[in-house]
């Protein structure tokens, strides 16, 4: 599915990234663990299209296509979507219209009908109860007034409603008391298919309580330093990050 | 990138849709002004003595006066003998008595905007004058209106055919000397419409004006005066739109509203002349005195505009609130792109006892353009509990275009309550980004936020006319990103 090749990426000339390497098959989880300032929130940047970063070198593979030459847009209408560490606000556009919204521009990319409005309505109530939002949520304005834990249940709702083959979730449960991380957990873990591959970004293994991952990458000075399976979180745990970067250092 | 960078390319090329010139056989003034010039105006319509005289005064009034230099914008000196003050399409000698005798090219040309004169393929419940250049070609469903009592036709019309109706009302919400456009325009005006609704009657449908500039190097002068009896309702829109030259052209205004008693009045404008070209080459000065007279008890005015297109605006649909409980409304989505600027707002002046009006006013700068916001809310000594509230934000787009604000609120009465709101903000990278990786182009990305932030005042817009705005509000940003 994706295929990230010795990937370098600078910020104003200084370094961030200093040679990825990482292979995502269909249906599998990848956690990316590591300290801030590690390039963990770059990598997903880059990978979704994010303005402002320099690829200095390498290759990244998308379904066997060129991801890094698709446009933002185009990335998320082939099945990249990252739920943001920070959702913004979009004062007057409700929800439900960008939902809706960007749900036909990926059906019409994909030589889809535009959805109908009733069936829309239906799926996106069917989603809304899986994520034990209210339905009210949908009509306000995106983000707008909405607490951090909402502002983060409502991206896994627009995961859940524009059904992406890669998502990457960038630091989801910062900010998350242990009632929210548990819904979005949950709702994340619905939207697991053979077909559909995550890339969970995270600080603390405690996500990983709650969504399994099948392998944990550790990322420090903007490199892959240690990966292993699901244990590996287990361990950082205990040890800290230290015991990582020193091995590495 | 690839395919998003063609995308938005292939958008900007698409431009003004309404820039076509229709080629056709005109009766033309020759370009200057004087008193024969305006005699022989009136003698061409037909108009009995006391508007030629009210024309010819206007004039001597407007000769003494100066060009205003106050609003917030730039524009070279204009030279008014440089103007032609009359076009028409050729026709016969009575002018034409149905659709059958009018020039094929433009009815063609009203077919090419979306509005189509022939009263079958209307959309039934909108009846619409169309006014070229000088002259109203057309005006549809005129006798269903009248089955009601309705009044509509060009004021040329109700000049000759209801002249009493005409000079008790005309200029008394906006007198000849008003200000150096309003001066002009009562001297030279060609046509525009005529609205009386008579006591107690609701318009059965909406009436609708479309203003079309064709020729060149002539200015439109349009005057409209709509008298609401007691009691009455009715909603009318007025759209405009001109070709694509390289000239600036004037557009000068009057609009007058006259709301009596329990009388309500809902005006909506969508304004898209043509706003020059991307580096801001061309385009029409858009210099309008538009003002309603809330003359009744309980009488209520709303005005809402869209205005998207235009070199320059410079206009300030106002309400007078004369009558006790009497209520205005103005509701306000400014858009300038490329080097657009618009200086416009309200005032909204509280006579009567327990006035209220509302001003809601959304700006939006991209590109280079300016675009501000400038109202009077002046609450009288005789206007107990009076009041007002003001909310009025700006949203800009890049970092080379420029909002302004000037509220000015004048209170002698101390009863009155005064609330005024402003917020600036700018699209930022990030509200771009998200909503493209939620699969929207970055084009499409600007219009849903730009329509979020005008919400407010679309909701007002009749619902045809507010489906059309939105469209219009993306158009017209197209370029502005990327």
């Amino acid at each position: 599915m994706l295929s990230i090749k010795n990937l370098t990426v600078n910020i104003n000339d200084k370094q961030i990234l200093k040679g990825i390497n990482l292979e995502i098959k269909p249906g599998e989880i990848h956690a990316i663990m590591g300290p801030n300032g590690s390039g963990k929130s770059t990598l997903s940047h880059v990978l979704s299209g994010k303005d402002g970063y320099t690829v200095t070198g390498g290759s990244v593979t998308y379904q066997g296509k060129d991801l890094l030459a698709m446009a933002p847009e185009i990335r998320a209408r082939e099945g990249v979507f990252l739920a943001f560490q920070y959702p913004v606000e979009i004062p007057g556009v409700s929800n439900v219209y960008l939902l809706k919204a960007g749900l036909n521009a990926i059906r019409k990319y994909h030589g889809q009908s535009e959805v109908d409005a009733m069936d829309f309505l239906t799926l996106v109530k069917e989603k809304v109860r899986l994520l034990e939002m209210d339905e009210k949520f949908l009509y306000r304005a995106v983000n707008e007034g909405f607490s951090g834990g909402e502002k983060k249940r409502n991206e896994i709702l627009q995961m859940a409603i524009l059904e992406p083959k890669l998502c990457i979730l960038d630091e989801t449960d910062s900010g998350l008391d242990i009632d929210a991380l548990k819904i979005v957990s949950e709702g994340v873990n619905s939207l697991r298919s053979p077909t559909r591959s995550f890339v969970i970004v995270t600080h603390y293994q405690r996500l990983l309580d709650y969504i399994k991952p099948d392998f944990v990458h550790v990322l420090a000075h903007g490199q892959i330093v240690k990966s292993g399976g699901a244990e590996l979180a287990l361990e950082l745990e205990e040890k800290g990050y230290s015991w990582v970067e020193e091995a590495t250092a | 990138m690839s395919a998003s960078t063609k995308e938005i390319e292939s958008l900007i090329g698409q431009g003004y849709k309404q820039g076509f010139i229709t080629e056709l056989e005109t009766d033309s003034f020759l370009p200057g002004l004087d008193e024969t010039v305006i005699r022989k105006l009136s003698r061409l319509k037909n108009e009995p003595e006391f508007m030629t005289e009210y024309r010819l005064k206007a004039f001597r009034h407007w000769q003494t006066m100066k060009s205003p230099e106050w609003a917030f914008v730039k524009f070279d000196a204009i030279d008014y003998q440089k103007i032609s003050y009359y076009s028409a399409p050729k026709r016969k000698e009575d002018g034409p008595k149905s659709l059958d005798e009018i020039d094929p090219q433009v009815l063609e040309a009203y077919k090419k905007l979306g509005i189509p004169l022939d009263e079958q393929e209307r959309l039934a419940g909108v009846a619409v004058d169309a006014v070229f250049d000088s002259v109203s070609v057309a005006t549809t469903f005129k006798g269903k209106l009248k089955e009601a009592g309705v009044i509509f036709c060009p004021i040329s019309e109700a000049l000759r055919a209801h002249p009493a109706l005409v000079e008790q009302y005309l200029g008394t919400v906006v007198p000849p000397g008003d200000n150096f456009f309003a001066a002009l325009n009562s001297a030279v005006f060609s046509d525009g419409s005529f609205v009386y609704i008579p006591k107690g009657v609701r318009c059965p449908m909406e009436l609708s004006t479309y203003f079309r500039i064709n020729a060149a190097n002539t200015g439109q002068f349009e005057r409209t005066l709509i008298i609401a009896d007691e009691g009455s309702h009715v909603s009318y829109l007025e759209g405009c739109t001109a070709p694509m030259r390289d000239e600036n052209q004037l557009h000068a205004a009057v609009v007058e509203l006259i709301a009596l008693d329990n009388a309500q009045i809902k005006y909506s404008t969508v304004q898209n002349w043509y706003p020059g070209d991307k580096d801001g080459k061309g385009g029409i000065y858009n210099f309008v005195t538009k003002r309603a007279d809330c003359r009744g008890e309980n009488a209520k005015v709303s005005w809402t505009q869209v205005e998207t297109g235009s070199a320059i605006t410079w206009k300030y649909p106002s309400c007078i609130l004369t009558g006790d409980n009497s209520v205005g409304e103005f509701y306000s989505v400014a858009l300038t792109n490329n080097y657009q600027q618009a200086d416009t707002g309200t005032k909204m002046i509280h006579i009567g006892k327990n006035t209220r009006s509302t001003i809601i006013s959304k700006g939006i700068s991209a590109g280079k353009a300016q675009n501000t916001y400038r109202g009077l809310v002046k609450v009288l000594k005789s206007a107990e509990n009076a009041r007002n509230y003001t909310q009025c934000d700006s949203l800009l787009i890049g970092d080379k275009c420029g909002a302004h604000t000037f509220p000015y609120v004048e209170v002698r009465q101390p009863s009155a309550q005064v609330e005024h709101e402003a917020t600036t903000s700018k699209i930022s990278e990030d509200q771009l980004f998200f909503c493209q990786q939620r699969g929207l182009s970055a084009e499409d990305a600007v219009s849903m936020i730009v329509n979020g932030f005008c919400k407010a005042v679309f909701k007002e817009l009749p619902m045809e006319f507010a489906v059309e705005a939105q469209a219009l509000l993306g158009l017209s940003l197209e370029g502005s990103v990327g």
